[in-house]
């Protein structure tokens, strides 16, 4: 079993238009949406859910007035001033660490679970489809990644299939730590612009981090020529395979509002079909996904 | 005043609108970068770098002559970060919150500070502009904590501008939460949509006032004006999709230098927030 996470730093180059189109060319895979904080993939995928669970996070601390003798204990041992002078716990600011519950004299603080979100195991007509959505303004995205990575796992190795296909976040943090450890490769989407060079050295840093082999698509590469050809120099010298250059095109945006990916786009271009399609084999060809042990993955982990 | 400057959808365009507003302004402003994971506006406003400071954040150090092997730190944390092998505390150091109970509880006084990186503080300034940014450590999973040391750098009376991170959890919510406004840029494709309302929900939990930047307006569908009608959000601007303005951000340029015809549609901008907050009290 392998595993593919799409990454990119920067938000809004394309993971998961691609991610989408990627999923109508492969088979006997599982797709997994890490995307919690603002999931998309089910608006293309059109996922029918079979299963539905509760995501329970962290705990949040809340005062029983009547218990309370406002001796001020847990408001000096609280480090995210989530306690107000009148003894009401601020749930956006608790942070969940249950100090205030443990140092209370009068056991006058309860600490109940949290459902943070949910998440569901779905079919869709491109297979399998493990997916969530984070409650607002919630934390403990990691946790539900790491989870839902997980479940994913476990469908494949059920299904006997052999490649799980994860839309993963933007950014560098604790959602995209708890996307790609352990998986078998990232692929990077990357826009040509000084931010989108700067997002992905600093993504790439991360993968490299935790050991992670990285594989490079250059989207709207024609927007900046120049750019493109930096980043290609950039990830040369890294030693980073650059599996394609996608040039703009509106396709992917008109695909998106039929709500249908690009593969499946009738309208599209047949030349921009044939290169996704090309660029899709040449990540499944690659060493950092054919290579002998990215046969085994590593385990995930909990953040 | 505080505007930040937010999205549901990453790349929808809010450095873009942060940056060339901030510059727009025709008043002394700060910018603030609080998108720490992946800090982009730099890149555009180029401000001459003053300062460069780590932060750091409590972490355990355990002092083993004093430690006694009772496990009460291990079982305080409520993120693994201790653990209890024999008579030895292990700690991870990437595990830990900073909540200090291991401190706390501690009944042998055995548990001391250590600090780990969270990433730097970098300010400095540009035109009148003084710019302050967090740029977080590779490999450091906690973004909040630094969100809100670039926020400190605010006083009561600065107009601060924000430029926040995407999404809708706990970094979104760090840099939004206790800002006068928020400055919501989205595109109408079904992406941007879906993600702008839960944005929208985020910010109504933390009740303050909003208003909406179309980007690449004349992509994707219609579907996001009957929402902003709907959900009565004002759109204060709208910038249609057109090459050159991706090719100028492409190459690190502001679209109000580039073309200057923008520069007085970003101050309106800023009026046009200024009327939002002040109806919105009059309301109230």
């Amino acid at each position: 079993m392998k595993e593919l996470v799409i990454i990119s730093g920067k938000g809004g180059t394309g993971k998961t238009s691609l991610t989408a189109a990627f999923a109508a060319l492969s088979s006997n895979h599982v797709l997994c949406d890490a995307d919690v904080d603002a999931a998309d993939l089910h608006l293309l995928l059109a996922p029918q859910i079979k299963q539905q669970t509760d995501f329970i996070g962290g705990s949040i601390a809340s005062i029983r007035p009547a218990d309370c003798t406002r001796c001020g204990i847990c408001i000096e041992h609280c480090r995210f001033s989530a306690i107000s002078d009148d003894f009401v716990v601020n749930s956006i600011d608790c942070e969940g660490c249950g100090v205030c519950v443990t140092f209370c004299p009068e056991q006058a603080i309860d600490f109940p679970p949290q459902k943070c979100g949910e998440w569901y195991i779905s079919d869709t007509r491109f297979g399998p489809m493990v997916h969530a959505r984070l409650g607002i303004a919630e934390e403990n995205s990691g946790k539900l990644v790491s989870l839902i990575r997980k479940q994913a796992r476990d469908i494949a190795e059920e299904n006997g299939r052999e490649l799980i296909i994860t839309d993963g976040p933007p950014g560098i943090g604790c959602p995209v730590i708890a996307s790609i450890t352990g998986a078998t490769a990232v692929l990077v989407i990357v826009e040509p612009s000084v931010s989108g060079l700067h997002d992905m050295q600093r993504v790439v840093d991360l993968a490299s981090h935790f050991r992670i082999p990285v594989l490079i698509c250059i989207n709207k590469f024609d927007l900046n020529p120049d750019m493109s050809a930096t980043i290609t120099t950039k990830a040369g010298q890294a030693g980073l395979q650059i599996v394609g250059r996608i040039p703009f095109n509106p396709a992917f945006t008109k695909a998106m509002v039929e709500g249908i990916t690009l593969t499946e786009y009738r309208q599209a271009d047949p030349d921009l079909l044939t290169l996704v399609s090309t660029i899709w084999q040449t990540i499944v060809q690659s060493d950092a996904l054919q290579k002998k042990q990215a046969d085994s993955i590593l385990p995930i982990i909990n953040i | 005043m505080i505007i930040s400057v937010a999205s549901g959808k990453g790349g929808t365009g809010k450095t873009t609108v942060s940056t060339n507003l901030a510059v727009s302004i025709d008043r002394e402003v700060k910018l603030f970068d609080c998108d720490v994971e992946e800090p982009n506006a730099h890149l555009f406003l180029n401000p001459e770098f003053e300062n460069s400071t780590p932060v750091f954040t409590f972490v355990p150090k355990i002092d083993a002559d004093r430690c006694n092997g009772c496990g009460k730190c291990a079982e305080i944390c409520r993120f693994n970060a201790l653990a209890v092998l024999g008579k030895k505390v292990l700690v991870f150091p990437e595990l830990c919150h900073s909540c200090e109970g291991c401190r706390d509880i501690c009944p042998e006084d055995a548990v001391e500070e250590d600090a780990r990186e969270l990433g730097v503080i970098d300010s400095g300034h540009r035109n009148g502009i003084f710019f302050v940014q967090g740029c977080m450590r590779i490999g450091e999973a906690m973004s909040p904590p630094l969100i809100r040391h670039v926020r400190s750098y605010a006083r009561p009376e600065d107009l601060v501008i924000i430029d926040a991170p995407p999404g809708t959890s706990c970094p979104a919510i760090n840099a939004m939460k206790g800002t006068d406004f928020v400055l919501m840029v989205t595109e109408p494709t079904p992406f941007g949509l879906h993600d702008l309302k839960l944005a929208v929900e985020a910010v109504k939990v933390l009740n303050i006032p909003c208003g909406l930047v179309v980007n690449r307006s004349d992509i994707g569908d219609r579907q996001l004006w009957d929402y902003a009608v709907q959900e009565g959000l004002p759109i204060l601007l709208e910038i249609p999709f057109d090459r050159s303005i991706a090719e100028i951000y492409s190459r690190g340029q502001l679209l109000v230098e580039e073309v200057p015809s923008w520069r007085p549609i970003f101050a309106r901008l800023y009026d046009a927030i200024v009327d939002t907050i002040e109806t919105r009290r009059s309301i109230q």
